[in-house]
């Protein structure tokens, strides 16, 4: 998984650093899927910025995308590479902070360098403030399932502080006019990888991206099958321009792919709206929808728990309710 | 790298006992973390683990040579390591921490993980390292990354599907990545993370139960491996998230409709 042996010769990696304020110096890992950095990269960008310092971008990938995503870069204010952050990292390094957005290819990297170089981590932060006299960076995070927040402090002790940011904590970077260099990192050979890459199946999908997006309609058990959910959800889904998500009961019974599971052990959303169907909202659900702005669940019973975060509920059928809130919204 | 050519494989499970995922946890009055005094159970990526490596068994049959679990943890960890040898581990190690330390960070567990391995080098050795892809309670999911870069093993995360190929040595395994998933091929030995959708845990029978009773747990403390559990990171506090308040029903979808508009949701 990590070096595929494919990239592996020709991994390149820029390095883009302003030159403001001295320390801290944070390295951001800029996640890009063809050519377009990642919009939870772009969060974890504003959180670095938090720290008050410098900040280097890095990039890793093929030389087919890395220019292009390099030259975006520059305007903001494939991929895997162990080996090469640990070089970057070394004694030597001016880097104070390591920073990725908390995805799926950087919860695989980041603990696997940090323990490489004797560092803990943190992971999927939700605020951060440093304190530059004393060198130390204090963070929140949740922990059990969203249900508690702690607050932890990596103190000077620890070089390097190893952070993942939920990127529905912070918003965007935007782009800016202003430049900053870039230099090519030289790449690391490595001989025989442990692992090599044998295929990647992505769904597809014409919709916004779950995790990013503004509006997220979702679905649970209640919604009987795949057909059903598809036929039921994706109108109001298309009519509103609203992301497709799922319960876990609905990705277990196969209505809905793994990918769309909204929850602790899937992803965590925090759009404008969210609005269950069919969904009683277990505390595992609710960590990763609890954070949207409004929440709107239909549900046939009326104890469910979603109906304690809902800021709108309506205690019906949702056959019913779905098509008929389909067409009122379209007058 | 052991000689022989026949290499069997040897499963290390760790496991990690932790509040039960249905209880509804409460922060203490003192800030300092949440209530324990509940019902406990094994991390449910764990119980996948140690159900993955019960699988592997019943389809490799004899090339699966040994399945032992491993926990970190107070004594009362000791039922964790019982749930998992009622589900078919062989045997148990377990590296007893005091009740009131502190629980370990994932560096410390990953060091001490690392350790257990070097020791049983001498014997069998690890060919197969099984674990959840995060603990339920402190939801950090590094600890077998961090496992993997010490060992400097290949690791395979939120695996969805495992095939062990014992001849070639090599593991095949789905991961569950954002908006899809990969197939990736891993050398041995290897560190793999379940993910949710590996399998369904099963429930140990009672006749199981009784058997994990004469099953053989090993102890350890932290200075027979030589780690050290004092977390690096300080917790300051811990604290209740933000309540946040049910605004209440509606009676029919026009209200529905009304209140999406009111706050400026229509089509787009």
């Amino acid at each position: 998984m990590f070096l595929r042996p494919r990239t592996a010769g020709s991994l390149r990696a820029f390095l883009r650093a302003y030159s403001t304020a001295p320390s801290p110096h944070a390295l951001v890992f800029l996640e890009h899927r063809q050519g377009v950095i990642d919009s939870a990269s772009l969060s974890a960008l504003t959180a670095a910025e938090q720290l008050g310092g410098q900040i280097t971008g890095l990039v890793v990938g093929g030389p087919e995308h890395v220019p292009g995503v390099v030259e975006k870069a520059k305007k903001l204010k494939g991929r895997r590479s162990p080996l090469l952050l640990e070089k970057l990292l070394s004694d030597s390094s001016p880097f104070t902070h390591v920073v990725s957005a908390h995805t799926a290819s950087a919860k695989s990297l980041l603990p696997r360098v940090a323990a490489r170089l004797d560092l803990p981590a943190i992971s999927d932060i939700t605020s951060l403030e440093h304190d530059s006299a004393a060198n130390s960076t204090t963070f929140t995070r949740p922990i059990y399932a969203g249900n508690a927040i702690a607050t932890v402090r990596a103190p000077s002790s620890i070089r390097i502080k190893f952070f993942t940011v939920r990127s529905t904590a912070f918003s965007a970077a935007p782009s800016t006019e202003t430049a900053a260099e870039d230099k090519a990192v030289e790449p690391v050979e490595v001989d025989e990888p442990p692992t090599e890459h044998v295929q990647t199946l992505l769904t597809k999908s014409d919709r916004p991206d779950l995790g990013v997006a503004s509006r997220v309609v979702s679905g649970g058990r209640a919604l009987k099958n795949a057909e059903t959910f598809e036929s039921t959800l994706y109108p109001l889904a298309d009519l509103l321009g609203a992301a497709v998500g799922a319960s876990r009961a609905a990705v277990d019974a196969g209505y809905a792919d793994n990918s769309l599971q909204v929850g602790q052990t899937g992803k965590v959303v925090a759009p404008e709206l969210y609005m269950a169907f069919g969904i009683s909202g277990a505390i595992q659900h609710l960590a990763g929808m609890k954070d949207s702005k409004l929440i709107v669940a239909v549900n046939k019973d009326p104890d469910a728990p979603i109906f304690q975060v809902a800021d709108v509920g309506l205690v019906a059928d949702l056959f019913e309710v779905v098509p008929e809130l389909v067409k009122k919204l379209k007058e | 790298m052991r000689p022989s050519a026949v290499r069997l494989l040897n499963i290390l499970v760790p496991v990690k006992r932790a509040v039960d995922y249905a209880v509804k946890i409460r922060v203490n009055p003192q800030q300092t973390g949440v209530d324990l005094n509940v019902k406990h159970s094994m991390n449910p990526f764990d119980e996948i683990a140690v159900e993955e490596a019960v699988r592997l068994r019943e389809r490799l049959k004899d090339a699966v040579k040994s399945i032992k679990v491993v926990t970190i943890g107070p004594p009362k960890a000791a039922e964790t390591l019982r749930t998992a040898l009622a589900m078919g581990a062989d045997s148990a190690l377990h590296v007893e921490i005091p009740e009131s330390a502190p629980a370990p960070e994932p560096l410390g567990v990953a060091q001490a993980l690392r350790a257990i391995i070097q020791r049983e080098k001498e014997g069998e050795g690890v060919d197969l390292v099984i674990m959840g892809k995060q603990a339920i309670d402190d939801d950090a999911g590094q600890t077998g990354q961090m496992l993997a870069g010490l060992l400097g093993w290949g690791q395979a995360t939120f695996a969805s599907k495992v095939d062990v190929d014992t001849s070639a040595k090599t593991a095949t395994v789905m991961r569950e990545i954002d908006g899809g998933s990969e197939e990736i091929r891993c050398r041995l030995p290897l560190v793999v993370t379940t993910d949710l959708r590996l399998n369904e845990p099963r429930y140990a029978s009672l006749p199981n139960i009784m058997k994990a009773k004469k099953k053989p747990i090993e102890k350890f403390t932290a200075e027979d491996l030589g780690v050290d559990f004092t977390p690096r990171l300080e917790t300051l506090k811990v604290t209740e998230p933000p309540t946040r308040v049910g605004g209440g029903k509606v009676e029919s979808v026009d209200e529905l409709v009304a209140k999406l508009k009111e706050a400026g949701f229509t089509a787009v």
